[in-house]
């Protein structure tokens, strides 16, 4: 493990930042730089740089390179209906309000490899609405959005995704939503016709849509405070008036100069509602 | 168990970052209820949970101490005299902007088959604290900690782990790779933490 904890690591964490920015026009320099650090320490000892100097060397001069960097740099940890009690405070406070609009757009900023954004479908179909609704997906990583597209989980993670599913307040059952084949579980064609998986950075890009309900959770964590304001400046544009927003079980608006653009809809679910 | 060095300078340690697993929960319940209302140091404790299960740490710490107590959230401020927990599932690390310090939380992957993982909170609150910090190793059944608090040395903090012979918790495996690791300001049992967190904080002698 190299040296997180050096003078020397702050220095050239900032020159890589800034090449990466300079190069490929992915910013980063607006990231939570604890949680950076280490996974740039680890990407370093895996492609056996031993400063970022030599990290950032490579990823200037090759870059088939900065695919597998991009995969350090943004973490991909989901699963369908985490935190299934988020998806019961969705049920039980934000559908009755959503049953109200004839057409919905929902927003799924961070989206990963897509397990949030399968999880609102399913729950939207299973409460009537899919058919009028429009999932945006969206992500910085093209890998994660492929996988996101493709809808195909391991087989040995459906037992946990079922079990969420069920705490989650199921009306259905999860497996009439996909389907077993070659050690994988490809989710349903019909869903998918309502999700829209598309490249977008809340460091660098602006609003697309006016959406009734936006959920990005634990995507918040790892930007710094100035750029969760951006981020969170970016939902509050989107969001129609009375629109609701989704956070991570530990993030909170409370440290925001947001916080004000808000209400508390299930404070222990991080579900607001905009004013 | 090497010499303990001379009483530091006043007010040396700003936070003090502590790491426990097996049998955490007994040593912690004799160390914090101890720290006075006056206490000065943030702490900060990691201590290996299971992921899926609420932790009552919380609950159980604010009913026997007296200095407040938290769970941790994203981007909170460090406030002194304030223990923050580590939430399950999540990797508890420090941060700073322009006002200080302040907790950040991930969900990168375990260290040590841990998240949250000591070696986190230390590595990163060693490069935001710098000599101002003071580390602790308490009883556990792995290695966890032991590159941390290394780090917490290295950055000029100061480090103390549980004397393993009396570990309490028949699991003196952590202290002891924390010992291994490299050198160590204190190795001491537990009756006698609260006096040297204290010492810490005010720049007494020990």
């Amino acid at each position: 493990m190299h040296d997180v904890a050096t003078k020397e690591f702050d220095i050239e964490l900032r020159l890589l930042l800034e090449a990466l920015y300079l190069k490929y026009h992915y910013d980063f320099r607006g990231y939570a730089e604890s949680s950076l650090k280490r996974r740039l320490a680890q990407a370093a000892e895996r492609l056996d740089c031993a400063t970022l100097s030599q990290l950032q060397d490579r990823m200037l001069h090759e870059p088939a390179l900065f695919p597998v960097l991009l995969d350090y740099l943004t973490v991909q940890v989901s699963e369908l209906f985490r935190d299934p009690s988020y998806f019961r405070g969705l049920r039980e406070h934000v559908v009755p309000v959503l049953r109200t609009y004839p057409s919905l757009k929902v927003w799924v900023a961070g989206c990963s490899t897509g397990e949030e954004a399968w999880s609102l479908a399913i729950l939207l179909r299973e409460e009537g609405l899919l058919e009028r609704t429009l999932i945006y997906a969206t992500d910085i990583n093209p890998t994660a959005l492929q996988r996101a597209e493709a809808g195909v989980y391991a087989v040995d993670r459906i037992a946990s995704f079922t079990q969420n599913h069920r705490l989650s307040g199921a009306r259905t059952s999860l497996s009439d939503y996909y389907t077993a084949a070659y050690g994988g579980a490809v989710f349903d064609r019909s869903l998918k016709g309502h999700i829209v998986f598309s490249d977008h950075s809340l460091a660098t890009d602006s609003v697309f849509a006016e959406v009734q309900l936006l959920s990005c959770r634990n995507v918040l964590i790892y930007f710094n405070r100035e750029l969760q304001e951006r981020a969170l400046g970016l939902f509050a544009e989107s969001l129609c008036h009375k629109g609701f927003l989704g956070l991570g079980a530990r993030e909170s608006l409370r440290f925001s100069s947001h916080e004000a653009s808000f209400t508390p809809v299930v404070p222990e679910d991080r579900l607001y509602q905009k004013r | 168990m090497p010499t303990p060095r001379p009483a530091p300078p006043a007010g040396r340690v700003d936070a003090i970052v502590i790491g426990a697993s097996a049998g955490g929960v007994d040593v912690l319940t004799q160390i914090l209820p101890a720290l006075p209302t006056n206490f000065r140091p943030a702490v900060l404790v990691v201590l290996h949970l299971p992921r899926k299960l609420p932790s009552l740490l919380p609950e159980v710490f604010t009913a026997r101490c007296t200095l407040p107590v938290h769970e941790a959230t994203d981007k909170q401020p460090v406030q002194p005299g304030t223990i923050y927990f580590a939430p399950p599932n999540y990797h508890l690390l420090v941060d700073r902007d322009a006002k200080g310090p302040l907790l950040a939380l991930s969900m990168d992957a375990p260290v040590h088959f841990s998240r949250p993982a000591i070696d986190v909170l230390f590595e990163s609150a060693a490069a935001v604290y710098g000599p101002r910090l003071g580390g602790v190793i308490l009883t556990g059944a792995n290695a966890d900690g032991a590159l941390g608090l290394q780090a917490v040395k290295r950055r000029g903090g100061v480090t103390l782990v549980q004397a393993p012979n009396i570990a309490i918790a028949r699991s003196p495996a952590m202290p002891q790779a924390a010992v291994a690791a490299g050198p160590v300001d204190f190795v001491l049992p537990l009756e006698q933490m609260p006096a040297v967190f204290r010492a810490w904080g005010d720049g007494g002698a020990i």
